[in-house]
């Protein structure tokens, strides 16, 4: 029973180290970020309404002041990742409605799969396909209808992004949607509903919990995608809510910060990993977040 | 289904016939006063099946079913599981329509017109022909916004006053309010599965509809819940037409005026329930009711 | 049956009906045009890429392979085919015609064949990045001399050597066969698919064997205890998280903490393997739970251990679940770029890296790069480039697939 033993303490072991990475991811964070605050204040970065990353070359240099206030990188985030969910929200759920409540299986069995190919295009593909086609279209139809649109648009990147989000909107509402029992929604036909007044009244309240989860992880995943906006939005940190100029993210500052060389130390460096480090927590607040919900309100029905 | 242990399939049969006796004895007696309006009341039919064919994909599950419901009765479907009895009542309000393998051939005749023309309304139909499904299936609403949901979808209470008065009507038909009027916002998961079903009779009744078909409602319940959707059932009848399909043969025996036995999709038999019970005329039924297949 | 009770209500409600049921087809259809616009547009960019404009020149090899010189000899054949270019700036355009890296595919040439040193070949030579764009049709002969980045003497030489069947478009080996370039013409994926076999390569080395351990483990034998419930949500909560922190961890951890070497696929391999990890972890999971009770209890019953009722009667039915998400998993590890950049494979790679040490890219981080070139002829080798890797990731895919109904058993 010794080799038992040995094989199921193998096991564990190499379940631990998921525990292991999140600790490795945390604590890198962390540390980094620690340092980085050394440098910058918490109140600088949390509250000041400047992004302009540099760091002094010689101690004694005048003027190489910097300033690392992270408030115009969350507010490009939330821009774009507001266009990405208004796009994919509602295109997601009626996509998910109508092949729930109204496809036949047949078509139910080509569609739902040509859905799915819409999330394994990586997303260097979509951040190409923005700048290729996206963005001199809006860049064209704005200039028609008198409309100064950016080439780096939070509009074209939000749109995007919007795309890729659909099959995850639609995906969780879909199973949200055929979690709830066919009694429900035979009892509300018995009583003269037509299937829009069913499916309204009661399957999509009754699947609510389950929509409303899939929405946030599709939140969550908008607010940490990298690639479509580092490739499609811009880099100067624009304090703005509006979509139709260039605003940069939470994500393209990390990437900026840390390719090129430099040293590691800088406070260009440490400064991303303070961004690392936020994103990390909003994520993770938004997932945990959903879960919940999903979880704890999915009993009322059963 | 007998509990009773007896030497041989014949014996238990005869007990059986002898208990279905008993009870028919008993209906009979409480029922003299009320025969003659039963018997007027038995010539209006309010829907007829005629040569109703149905297939699920390439199987067929009913085979040329011709059949009266007549109007202020209930009306029995009896059979062992698998005959077809429930398809047959899904039929009557077209809920056979969400199948998407369904097929159907033949017509049923509701008001002179076939439910199944192009001209009918199924919103509308599904109105006037309610349904009460075997689990009871409250929306997780409360229980007012139960009852009230089909008369709101439908138009039929102008203001608040109108409704409240349709949802307290529904409520004391169904032998309900007494116990749920300090109540009506609790959600209507919350009652027992008798109050639920009695909820959900309720919920149809509020619609105003003129037939209520039962499909096996009191099989999720407890022998006391039983007991009082039975007595339900009988205060219903004088004022809407029921079509119920049960696998208790005590249960038509009680309850029912009209009795249909289906076999394998067929009718086999059908006449008043006394009849069926007493003196079955085809062999199939006989083994039926005698126990000895089902 | 045809008095209604409320004629106007029902007729608003069923246009209702009908809004209802029309919005949710044109969700459907929206998502499918997207999507189709999506591959319809980067095919049409990307799939001239698989042709190059070639010409063919006369050249009279060297004595000796190994000699320098070649650039010379390109020269010397372009001048015997337009004699009566004199001038010395003719000279350049006409010597712009072709590629720069000419000479270097001369000297490949002379260097793999002896045989035929100090002889005279006709050989076809890659011609530069403006001749193939206007061969190509990306530019045309009226556009302007600045647009089209060809003089108007360019253009009638160009005329000519199509007339005498010297310059036609070829299969674009080039693309295959070698790494990065700043000249387009030349430039290929071959660095970036070595680079995403090995990082793929590290992937699946690490995050197979440790998540199918963990999945066994999670399923099979862990207690309900307070740890287990912490290693669930851990797993969960990192499905979820973006793949850029990942590249912080290591950035972190692997690059600085254990100095391992920038830009390889060893360090590209094991953050993509921790990505994937999770993945494999939950879809693992999920087929373990898939195999009905009775099969562990006969197993059991006739007295194998625990440990053997798993590994050699439940992990075998399982395995062809296990198999398809860890494809999905490499699937996913394929096209992912941000953590990639992290960790630095994003040089400027000319060289095919020959082990998990050299310094690489990977497929997605070079359609990332070219993406940003200002070359035209650089967009067409970015479609490209994702055009072979949707192939891959196509194919994968289709193996999932076929897996998954080959052994999907219903219970």
């Amino acid at each position: 029973m010794l080799a038992d033993r040995l094989v199921v303490a193998a096991l564990f072991a190499g379940s631990m180290v998921a525990i292991l990475v999140t600790v490795g991811i945390v604590l890198s964070l962390v540390f980094e970020t620690f340092r980085f605050l050394q440098i910058v204040p918490l109140s600088e970065f949390l509250f000041s309404l400047h992004w302009s990353p540099q760091t002094a070359i010689r101690t004694d240099q005048v003027g190489a002041s910097g300033e690392f206030g992270a408030v115009p990188l969350i507010t490009g985030t939330l821009l774009i990742s507001a266009i990405a969910l208004a796009v994919a929200a509602p295109t997601g759920l009626f996509c998910a409605i109508y092949l729930a409540e109204y496809a036949s299986s047949r078509t139910r069995a080509i569609i739902k799969p040509t859905l799915e190919v819409l999330a394994g295009v990586p997303t260097v593909v979509y951040g190409f396909f923005a700048v290729l086609v996206i963005a001199p279209i809006l860049r064209t139809g704005g200039d028609q209808i008198g409309l100064s649109i950016s080439s780096e648009s939070a509009l074209a990147a939000g749109l995007v992004m919007g795309i890729m989000t659909i099959p995850f909107v639609s995906s969780t509402a879909d199973d949200a949607l055929i979690a709830v029992p066919l009694s429900l929604k035979e009892g509300a036909l018995a009583l003269g509903s037509t299937r829009s007044e069913a499916i309204r009244k009661i399957v999509v309240p009754a699947a609510l919990p389950g929509i409303m989860g899939g929405m946030l992880l599709a939140a969550s995943r908008a607010i940490g995608e990298t690639m479509i906006v580092v490739m499609a939005a811009g880099l100067a940190a624009n304090l703005s809510l509006n979509p139709l100029e260039a605003v940069t993210t939470v994500t393209v500052q990390i990437v900026t910060l840390l390719t090129g060389d430099q040293e590691f130390d800088s406070a260009k460096t440490l400064a991303a990993f303070a961004l690392g480090l936020l994103l990390f927590l909003v994520t993770l607040v938004l997932n945990v977040i959903a879960q919940h919900i999903v979880k704890n309100y999915r009993e009322q029905y059963d | 289904m007998n509990s009773l242990t007896l030497s041989s399939p014949e014996q238990s049969g005869l007990l059986h016939l002898a208990n279905l006796n008993i009870d028919f004895a008993k209906r009979s007696a409480a029922a003299q006063t009320s025969s003659i309006s039963e018997t007027v009341a038995a010539d209006l039919n309010r829907m007829e099946a005629e040569n109703l064919n149905v297939w699920y994909g390439q199987t067929q599950a009913l085979f040329d079913i011709s059949l009266d419901i007549p109007q202020n009765q209930v009306t029995a479907l009896i059979g062992p599981s698998g005959c077809g009895k429930s398809t047959f009542l899904r039929c009557l309000n077209r809920m056979n329509d969400v199948i998407e393998s369904c097929r159907i051939d033949g017509m049923i005749r509701f008001d002179d017109a076939d439910i199944y023309g192009s001209q009918v309304d199924v919103v509308e139909l599904r109105a006037r022909i309610g349904m009460v499904f075997q689990k009871p299936n409250p929306f997780p609403k409360s229980i007012y916004d139960n009852v009230a949901y089909g008369p709101r979808i439908h138009g039929l209470a102008s203001n608040r006053e109108d409704l409240d008065r349709i949802v307290m009507e529904s409520l004391e038909q169904a032998r309900l309010f007494d116990e749920v009027k300090d109540r009506l916002h609790a959600p209507g998961t919350s009652l027992s599965g008798g109050q639920q079903q009695r909820l959900c009779i309720a919920r149809a009744i509020a619609v105003k509809p003129e037939v209520i078909l039962m499909d096996e409602p009191c099989s999720a319940l407890d022998p006391i819940a039983t007991a009082g959707i039975e007595a339900l059932i009988g205060d219903l009848k004088d004022a809407y037409t029921i079509v119920m399909v049960t696998h208790s043969m005590q249960q038509a025996a009680r309850v029912s005026q009209k009795t249909a036995y289906f076999h394998m999709g067929q009718l086999v038999e059908t006449g008043t329930t006394e009849q069926v019970f007493a003196d079955p005329v085809d062999q199939r039924t006989r083994d039926y009711i005698s126990g000895r297949i089902g | 049956m045809t008095e209604t009770r409320n004629p106007t209500l029902l007729g608003r409600r069923h246009r209702n009906e009908k809004m209802f049921r029309f919005a949710g087809l044109a969700a459907i259809t929206l998502a499918i045009t997207f999507l189709g616009t999506l591959l319809v547009s980067i095919t049409l960019s990307g799939y001239s890429a698989f042709q190059q404009t070639r010409i063919q020149l006369d050249i009279t090899l060297p004595a000796d392979p190994q000699t320098a010189g070649y650039q010379g000899l390109v020269k010397q054949a372009l001048r015997a085919t337009f004699p009566d270019v004199s001038q010395r700036r003719d000279k350049k355009e006409l010597y712009a015609l072709v590629s720069s890296g000419a000479a270097y595919e001369v000297r490949q040439f002379a260097r793999a064949n002896p045989a035929k040193a100090g002889t005279g070949i006709e050989i076809w030579l890659t011609a530069s990045d403006n001749v193939d764009m206007l061969i190509k049709g990306k530019v045309s002969v009226e556009d302007e001399a600045a647009v089209r980045r060809l003089s108007d003497r360019q253009v009638s030489w160009i005329e000519h050597l199509t007339t005498t069947n010297r310059l036609e478009k070829q299969f674009n080996s080039n693309f295959f066969s070698n790494g990065d370039s700043r000249e387009p013409e030349v430039s290929g994926i071959a660095a970036a698919l070595a680079g995403s076999f090995f990082s793929l390569l590290i992937c699946l080395i690490l995050a197979f064997p440790l998540g199918v351990m963990a999945a066994i483990y999670l399923e099979e034998f862990a207690p309900r205890t307070w740890l287990t419930s912490l290693i669930e949500v851990n797993i969960n909560n990192l499905a979820a998280v973006p793949s850029i922190v990942f590249g912080l961890l290591g950035l972190a951890i692997f690059l600085n903490f254990f100095e391992l070497p920038r830009s390889a696929p060893l360090v590209g391999g094991m953050v993509l393997a921790l990505m994937t990890m999770p993945t494999i972890i939950i879809t693992g999971r999920a087929s373990l739970k898939a195999v009905p009770p009775s099969i562990r209890e006969a197993a059991l019953a006739i007295g194998a251990s625990k440990v053997q009722s798993v590994f050699h009667h439940v992990l075998p039915l399982a395995m062809p679940g296990v198999l398809t998400g860890t494809i999905i998993g490499m699937a996913r590890a394929i096209g992912e770029t941000a953590p990639l950049l992290m960790i630095g494979m994003v040089a400027f790679i000319v060289d095919v890296p020959k082990g998990i040490l050299d310094p690489a890219t990977a497929l997605p981080v070079q359609v990332f790069l070219w993406a940003d070139s200002p070359e035209r002829a650089f967009e067409e080798r970015t479609a490209a480039t994702i055009i072979v890797l949707l192939a891959f990731l196509m194919a994968m895919n289709l193996v999932a697939v076929i897996l998954r109904r080959k052994f999907e058993t219903r219970w």
